[in-house]
């Protein structure tokens, strides 16, 4: 199966939180980081991550109800917003509190590894790895 | 994974036999905090359909859901009015927080009747998706009158805004085809299939009783309709007497704001805490992601409290082999969604797939077996005396498709066996069937029978009361006997719990309005097993609170279950009686309502919202002829031993009583003086906790709402004041 996803590597992560910045000017064309689909934590969350971002393990598939959450050909798990009806079980069940919602939105979010947070990280902490 | 597909062919010719009686047109009222204050009238006898507006101070004084349904049934209905009379009504309605996406077990439906086995007033709380879809077509409930001439559909389309009744000939009457033609008829094409409901019932429905009304939800996944069960007292009779094959609803476009809330981030914040804590918690609590509710019945049977033939005994060897956890997890579908409606992750729906049917007339279809529930799997099951876990899924699917409730199929089939077993029924009675415990051959013929409208079944069908009266006055049978071990109260079966230790159980199952059902009051653990209540005033408070609450959810829309078959970790902390209420959720919940209406409540307003409606009930029974302290008979069996064997089967316990608790030395005595004596003393705390229930509840000794309390809580309506004044003045 193909995988790609975002690999990450804390122990090089400055917290400069351009990473998240450059999520949510592409993603929501917002400045609010809240948005922001990759989420760096100054003070690790209660799974212990600094950088908490999808891995696309593809749990969240199976609890949609709806199937809106289906897997790309790259191995990308992504959501489909017209099926979505936006009840958030697949936030309270990530294994990695990765998938996100934000007050202005009733759908979640989620990283889709398109890399653009990977460039703009200047200790590459971050980068796209895919497999075949 | 579809079991039933349904031929073009079919659905053609299930329309060329269509004749529409009425069709209208209409513009959808849109949800606004919960509400559309729109009810949809439809009168079956002559096609009227109207639209009309709930008034404020409804709204105000019923909230919606089983309160809806109660408002509308009384002022339909006359004080004489029987079940199948054209008057009575069926009203459905989901109640303000249904339909939100965000929060587990939130889209249920209430619906309310006058009950063919009761006499007086029933509510059924229901999943599936027609409730929220009826709401986001336009409608706080659904009230149906009247009776149609010959079998119709009624089908609403909430996006075109268009309502019909039609004459529907040709459509199978069994809910597990019918709901599937139905979808496949209403439907465009597979996608569109998720935004079809329907409400069908079956043909035992028209034989017996016990009919249910099924609720259907699409599962996408398998790609067959699911089924969620209306299933007390009776109200698919009263709906195949109305001539209803199915409602239908469509509606596409639910997302997390369609029930336009005031607060919907607060809705998030709330509905995320929960999966959350299903996510890390329920594996190690309830499992009932693996295996529903059904996860009880082993640890029933650990405690004594499983029945067992008829509720004689509360264990059994082969609980945990034939309907323990790991048994049950073999034959129920793993790792699925299971809500029976959008955003719960509790997920308890379950199902056993592609099960091959042995007996009736679908023997050989395979087929999805929706359930089973620790009701049916107890009530079908360990009550007759049958552990097979394939006799529960065949009994479990053909009850669910012929339209019969399964705790009441088996209470009354157990009390059949039982009755048979005694000699008071024989094999001429019922017509061959050998309706020996275990013998689970008979049990499905009996159910067969029922849908057949043939022999036994059409006896058995009409419940545990009518059979004991037949019984008295056609085969000489022992009155006393049969009142003892008939499992009913105000006629309705009992559900399955076997109540003899616990006391406050015991007022939990007859000190009910709609008769014995668990869905009011569950404080077996809380009485026998931790002794936290141990005062007739504790006990008669636990009777207050927890069925008021209780009762919140069906003004609502909600499920019970979310409530607190997953503890949070901040009751870790919290002791005795307080623990079982599960602060945190309660505030969940105010938090949900006060963010789908934009009110202010708090937890005391919020038991006051329920006080009203279920003195209202309560009214409403007397109304109807439930009066005084016979209303609330307990049968012996939920009590006390009744027999030499069950006295036997636990002497050691009972002699320990009467020592301890009576103060009477046993040693000595013959087992009928020690039961003599065992019930004499259990039936008088039973009769003080009924005055201490009744006192805290605001009733006099025998059961009346006060003036004064109805004025207290704000239930002090002409209507009702009217019916209770005479009782009072005696």
């Amino acid at each position: 199966m193909n995988m790609k996803k975002l690999e990450k590597y804390e122990e090089k992560c400055i917290e400069c939180h351009a990473c998240e910045d450059v999520c949510a000017k592409t993603y929501f064309k917002s400045e609010d980081r809240g948005k922001s689909r990759i989420v760096i934590n100054e003070e690790l969350d209660e799974k212990g991550q600094k950088i908490n971002v999808c891995n696309q393990c593809g749990e969240c598939m199976e609890v949609c109800p709806e199937l809106a959450l289906t897997r790309d050909k790259k191995g990308v798990v992504r959501l489909d917003k017209d099926k979505c009806v936006e009840c958030l079980i697949c936030v309270g069940f990530c294994p990695y509190l990765s998938m996100r919602v934000h007050k202005d939105l009733l759908e979640p979010f989620k990283c889709i590894a398109c890399g653009l947070c990977a460039k703009e990280c200047p200790t590459e902490a971050i980068e796209i790895v895919e497999t075949v | 994974m579809m079991s039933v597909v349904i031929a073009k062919e079919r659905v053609e010719e299930m329309k060329n036999n269509r004749k529409v009686l009425k069709a209208l047109e209409y513009t959808p009222t849109k949800v606004n905090r919960g509400y559309t204050d729109k009810t949809l009238y439809i009168n079956l006898t002559d096609n009227q359909v109207e639209f009309r507006d709930i008034p404020e101070m409804v709204k105000e004084k019923f909230i919606g859901g089983k309160g809806y349904g109660l408002w509308h049934l009384w002022n339909g209905i006359k004080d004489d009015t029987k079940w199948n009379d054209p008057e009575n009504e069926i009203v459905i309605s989901p109640g303000p927080i249904a339909g939100i996406t965000q929060y587990p077990g939130a889209g249920k439906s209430l619906v309310v009747s006058i009950s063919p086995i009761t006499g007086t007033v029933i509510d059924s709380n229901v999943g599936g998706h027609f409730g929220p879809l009826m709401k986001f077509s336009g409608f706080d409930a659904l009230e149906i009158q009247g009776k149609a001439e010959k079998d119709v559909v009624v089908f609403i389309d909430g996006n075109k805004g268009t309502i019909s009744i039609e004459e529907a000939p040709v459509e199978t009457i069994d809910s597990h085809i019918l709901a599937e033609e139905l979808t496949e008829m209403y439907a465009d094409d597979e996608e569109d299939k998720r935004h079809i409901s329907v409400v069908s019932s079956g043909q035992a429905a028209e034989h017996s009783y016990i009919g249910l009304l099924n609720f259907s939800f699409y599962d996408k996944r398998k790609k067959a309709q699911r089924l969620k069960q209306a299933g007390r007292g009776g109200i698919g009779t009263v709906f195949r007497d109305k001539k209803i094959k199915a409602l239908i609803v469509k509606y596409k476009g639910v997302k997390g704001d369609s029930n336009h809330p005031a607060d919907v981030e607060k809705i998030k914040q709330v509905g995320m805490k929960l999966h959350k804590e299903v996510h890390d918690f329920d594996d190690e609590q309830c499992q009932m992601r693996q295996v529903g509710t059904a996860n009880l019945f082993e640890t029933m049977s650990d405690y004594d409290l499983l029945p067992v033939n008829n509720f004689q005994y509360g264990s059994h060897k082969d609980a945990a082999a034939t309907g323990g956890r790991a048994a049950l997890k073999k034959v129920l579908q793993q790792n699925e969604p299971d809500g029976c409606w959008f955003g719960c992750s509790m997920s308890c729906a379950k199902s056993a797939v592609e099960y091959e049917l042995q007996t009736g007339p679908y023997k050989g279809q395979k087929v999805v077996v929706d359930g089973p529930e620790y009701e049916t799997i107890a009530g079908v099951g360990s009550n007759c005396g049958i552990f097979d876990i394939d006799y529960v899924l065949e009994c479990n699917f053909y009850c669910d498709t012929y339209g019969v409730d399964t705790i009441s199929f088996g209470t009354l089939t157990a009390f059949a066996m039982e009755c048979y077993e005694r000699g008071v029924i024989d094999k001429e009675v019922t017509g061959g069937l050998e309706m020996t415990f275990g013998n689970k051959d008979a049990a499905m013929e009996l159910l067969h029978q029922m849908a057949r409208g043939e022999g036994f079944g059409v006896v058995a069908g009409k419940g545990v009361r009518a059979m004991r009266e037949l019984f008295v006055k056609e085969y000489g049978a022992d009155e006393n006997l049969l009142l003892d071990i008939g499992m009913e109260s105000k006629g309705l079966e009992y559900s399955q719990y076997v109540s003899k230790e616990s006391l406050a159980q015991q007022g939990g199952y007859a000190l009910t309005n709609k008769g014995p059902q668990h869905d009011e009051a569950w404080l077996i653990f809380m009485d026998m097993v931790n002794n936290q209540i141990p005062t007739f005033d504790d006990k008669a408070e636990a009777l207050h609170y927890f069925p008021m609450f209780r009762t919140w959810f069906g003004l609502q829309g909600l499920c019970k279950l979310p409530w607190n078959d997953v503890e949070p970790i901040s009751n870790r902390d919290i002791e005795g009686p307080e623990a079982a209420k599960v602060p945190e959720h309660v505030q969940n919940y105010v938090d949900l309502y006060n963010a789908v209406t934009g009110n202010n409540i708090d937890k005391q307003e919020m038991i006051l919202q329920s006080e009203r409606v279920y003195n209202f009930q309560k009214v409403f029974n007397i109304r109807l002829g439930v009066v005084g302290i016979e209303g609330d008979r307990a049968p012996y069996r939920s009590v006390g031993p009744v027999t030499k064997e069950e006295y036997l089967s636990r002497e050691d316990r009972y002699d320990k009583q009467m020592k301890e608790k009576i103060g009477v030395d046993p040693e000595g005595k013959s087992v009928e003086e020690k039961m003599a004596i065992t019930r004499e003393f259990r039936e008088s705390q039973f009769a003080q906790l009924r005055d201490t229930v009744y006192k805290r509840r605001g009733w006099t000794v025998e059961g009346i709402p006060t003036l004064e309390h109805l004025q207290n809580i704000g239930m002090d309506l002409p209507e009702v004041m009217e019916v209770v004044k005479p009782y009072l003045s005696k």
